[in-house]
C-alpha cells in the first residue's frame, strides 16, 4: 500500500517478459541468428514468408524453453501445440507470428527471490515458445526499412499472476529472472541486445471511505532496461489514480489500454491504436505438428539443469564461510563458481578456499582483466594451495607469493613453496635452537612469562615473535609456542 | 465462432484483412460467408461428447530439427521480389512504432 493524493493505493502489476532463446539458428529455420550482421543476410523462404516454404521445429528452442521453464517451477505441458496470431505490421513477413495459444509449452510456476529482508513469491502463468518480427529502421526519409534478420529468432515469452505491488519488486524480478535464464545458459541475457524485453501491466486499487475502486489496466510495451520498466511502473501509479480522480473512469468502465515508455522525457504516452488492434483471430497452425514433451524429456532436461543461483549463493555462504554479498557475487561468474566447488571436490579445504578465492585470487584476476576461472589454474592446484596454509604449512602471506608463482609457470604449489623458502620449519631441532636464542637474549621478558602474572601473556606473545623473526618467519607457529612452553616450565621447575 | 454473418461482421472482417470493399460487395460477401457458414454448421450435429480435441489433423507430433545452420538466401535474391527497396532494406511506407 502506498499514499498518493492523500489516498491509500495498491499497485497490481504483472510481467510479460521476451526472453531470447541461446540457439544458433531461428525458431522455425535453419537461418544463424547473429546480432549485426548486414540487413537481410540471414534470411530464407521461411522467415520471409514466401509461399509453400515450410517451418520445422529446433529441438534446441524447445530444451532450452523447458529448462527455463522447470527453473521457474512450472509444470511443462504433456501436449502443446503451435497457433497464429494474425495482424498486420511491416516487419511480420507472414502476416501472423507463430506462437502458442492455448497449449502453452509450461504453466503454473513459481518464482522466489529475496527482496527487502523477505522472499517475493511471484506465481508465473505461462511460459510459451513463439518467434520474434523483424526490425524497422525508422531513420529513413519519408519511408521506413525492414531488415528481417531478426525475423523468426525464438523467443520464450514468460507471463506472470499480477503479484507484483511495486515497481521495485517488478525490477528486483526482472533482474532476478534475467541472473536465473543467463546462469541456465537458455539466453545470453544481454540487454544491450535486446534479449530481455518486458511490458508490465499495471492498474490500481485505491481504497476511498471503504470502498475499493480498480483503475482499467495500462499495458506498458516493448521495455528494454530494468531502468526502463521501474521508470514506467513508478510513472503509471500516480498518474492512474490522477486520472481516476479527474474521470472517475474504473476497469468496469473503461478498457485496457496501451502505452508506450518515453524515455528522453520519462513518462507513459498513449498509444495509438485501432479498436480491434487485439482482434489477434488465433488458430492452429496446419503447418506445424504438436509436440509433446513426454516424463523422460523433463527428467533428463531436469538432470541436465545446474544449481540456481539463489540456492548456490545459500550454499556459498554456509559451506565456504562466505559473507552474503561475497557470495553473490561469486555466484554471478558460473565459471568461477563451479571452479570453487571443483577445488572443494578436490579435497581443499573450503574456508581456506573461499578467503582465498575472495581476497588473493580475486585479486589477481583483477589486476589482469579476467576473472578466476580465466586464470586457468586447475582445481588441484587450488586446493592443494589451500591446504598448505590450512594445514600450517605456509601462512597467509606466503601463500600471496605462492599464488603468484603459480600463475607464472606450472609447478606445484608445495614445489614453489618449498622452491621460494616458504615452507615453515617443522625442524623442531632448529626451532628449539631459536627458542634457546630468544630466551637468551630476553630475559626480562622470560623474568616476566614466569613470575609477573600481570605481564606473563604479553611477554610470552613477544617471546613467540621473536622466534618467528629469528626464523625468517618460517617457524611453524604451533611448534615454537609449545616450544617455548616446554623451556618455560623447565626454568620455572629449575 | 458462433455469431451471424451480417453486412457489419463482413466489414469488420475486410478491416482485419486491410479489404476495402463496395457496399456491393459488402452485399455480395455477407450472402456468400453466410452461405459457408450455414454449410460447416452441419458438424454441429455430430455428437462429440468424450470426444478428445484435436490439435492437428495428422496423427505425427515432434517433428524437430537439430540447431545447425543451414544456407540462406543471398540478400540480392531475398530482395527481389521487393516492390521496394532501400540499400539492403524492404523499404515501406512509414510506420508509426506502436509495437505488436
Ligand atoms: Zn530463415
Amino acid at each position: 500500500m502506498v499514499q498518493v493524493c492523500g489516498l491509500d493505493v495498491e499497485p497490481i502489476i504483472g510481467l510479460e517478459i521476451h526472453v531470447q532463446l541461446a540457439t544458433r539458428t531461428k525458431m522455425f529455420c535453419g537461418c544463424p541468428l547473429e546480432f549485426g550482421a548486414r540487413p537481410n543476410s540471414r534470411v530464407c523462404p521461411v522467415c520471409l514468408g514466401l509461399p509453400g516454404a515450410l517451418p520445422v521445429i529446433n529441438r534446441q528452442a524447445v530444451e532450452l524453453g523447458v529448462q527455463a521453464a522447470l527453473a521457474l517451477n512450472c509444470s511443462i505441458a504433456e501436449l502443446t501445440k503451435w497457433d497464429r496470431k494474425s495482424y498486420y505490421y511491416p516487419d511480420l513477413p507472414k502476416n501472423y507470428q507463430i506462437s502458442q495459444y492455448d497449449l502453452p509449452l509450461a504453466f503454473d510456476g513459481l518464482f522466489e527471490f529475496p527482496i527487502d529482508d523477505r522472499i517475493a513469491r511471484i506465481r508465473i502463468l505461462r511460459a510459451h515458445l513463439e518467434e520474434d518480427a523483424g526490425k524497422n529502421v525508422h531513420d529513413l526519409p519519408g519511408c521506413s526499412g525492414i531488415d528481417l534478420n531478426r525475423a523468426g529468432t525464438p523467443l520464450l515469452e514468460i507471463v506472470t499472476q499480477p503479484d507484483l505491488r511495486s515497481a521495485d519488486e517488478a525490477r528486483e524480478f526482472a533482474v532476478q529472472l534475467q541472473r536465473l535464464v543467463h546462469y541456465l545458459g537458455v539466453s545470453h541475457a544481454d540487454m544491450q541486445k535486446g534479449h530481455l524485453r518486458f511490458e508490465p501491466n499495471i492498474n490500481v486499487r485505491i481504497h476511498r471511505d471503504g470502498q475499493v475502486f480498480v483503475t482499467p489496466i495500462v499495458e506498458v510495451k516493448n521495455l528494454n532496461s530494468f531502468r526502463s520498466l521501474h521508470g514506467a511502473i513508478a510513472y503509471e501509479i500516480p498518474r492512474q489514480v490522477e486520472e481516476w480522480l479527474a474521470t472517475g473512469v474504473t476497469a468496469a468502465t473503461g478498457n485496457k489500454r496501451n502505452r508506450g515508455w518515453d524515455d528522453t522525457r520519462e513518462v507513459t504516452v498513449p498509444q495509438r491504436e485501432k479498436e480491434e488492434a487485439h482482434d489477434y483471430r488465433y488458430f492452429p497452425d496446419p503447418d506445424l505438428v504438436p509436440l509433446t514433451v513426454q516424463a523422460a524429456w523433463v527428467a533428463e532436461l531436469r538432470e541436465r539443469q545446474p544449481e540456481l543461483p539463489l540456492c548456490r549463493t545459500e550454499r556459498f555462504i554456509s559451506e565456504y564461510s562466505l559473507p552474503p554479498r561475497d557470495a553473490h557475487a561469486l555466484v554471478e561468474d558460473r565459471a568461477t563458481a563451479d571452479l570453487l566447488d571443483h577445488a572443494a571436490e578436490a579435497g581443499g579445504d573450503k574456508v581456506v578456499l573461499g578467503k582465498h578465492f575472495l581476497s588473493l585470487w580475486a585479486r589477481f584476476a583483477n589486476e589482469r582483466g579476467t576473472t578466476i576461472a580465466g586464470l586457468r589454474i586447475s582445481p588441484g592446484r587450488l586446493a592443494e594451495l589451500a591446504n598448505l596454509v590450512a594445514t600450517g604449512r605456509i601462512n597467509a602471506t606466503a601463500a600471496a607469493q605462492v599464488a603468484e608463482a603459480m600463475l607464472a609457470n606450472h609447478d606445484a604449489p608445495t614445489v614453489l613453496a618449498e622452491e621460494l623458502g616458504l615452507m615453515q620449519s617443522r625442524d623442531t631441532d632448529r626451532i628449539a635452537a631459536w627458542v634457546t636464542e630468544a630466551l637468551a637474549a630476553n630475559a626480562a621478558a622470560v623474568q616476566d612469562a614466569l613470575a609477573n602474572p600481570k605481564k606473563a601473556r604479553a611477554a610470552r606473545g613477544f617471546l613467540t615473535g621473536q622466534v618467528m623473526k629469528l626464523s625468517g618467519g618460517r617457524a611453524d607457529p604451533k611448534i615454537v609456542g609449545e616450544l617455548i612452553d616446554r623451556a618455560l616450565a623447565e626454568r620455572a621447575g629449575a | 465462432m458462433a455469431g451471424e454473418i451480417d453486412a457489419e461482421r463482413v466489414r469488420q472482417i475486410a478491416r482485419l484483412a486491410r479489404l476495402r470493399l463496395s457496399d456491393d460487395e459488402v452485399m455480395l460477401f455477407t450472402g456468400q460467408l453466410g452461405a459457408l457458414v450455414e454449410y460447416v454448421r452441419q458438424l454441429d450435429a455430430v455428437p462429440t461428447d468424450g470426444v478428445e480435441p484435436l490439435a492437428h489433423p495428422v496423427p505425427v507430433a515432434n517433428v524437430l530439427r537439430d540447431d545447425r545452420p543451414t544456407p540462406t538466401l543471398d540478400t540480392e535474391v531475398a530482395l527481389r521480389n521487393a516492390p521496394q527497396r532501400e540499400g539492403p532494406l524492404f523499404r515501406v511506407p512509414r510506420v508509426l512504432d506502436q509495437g505488436a
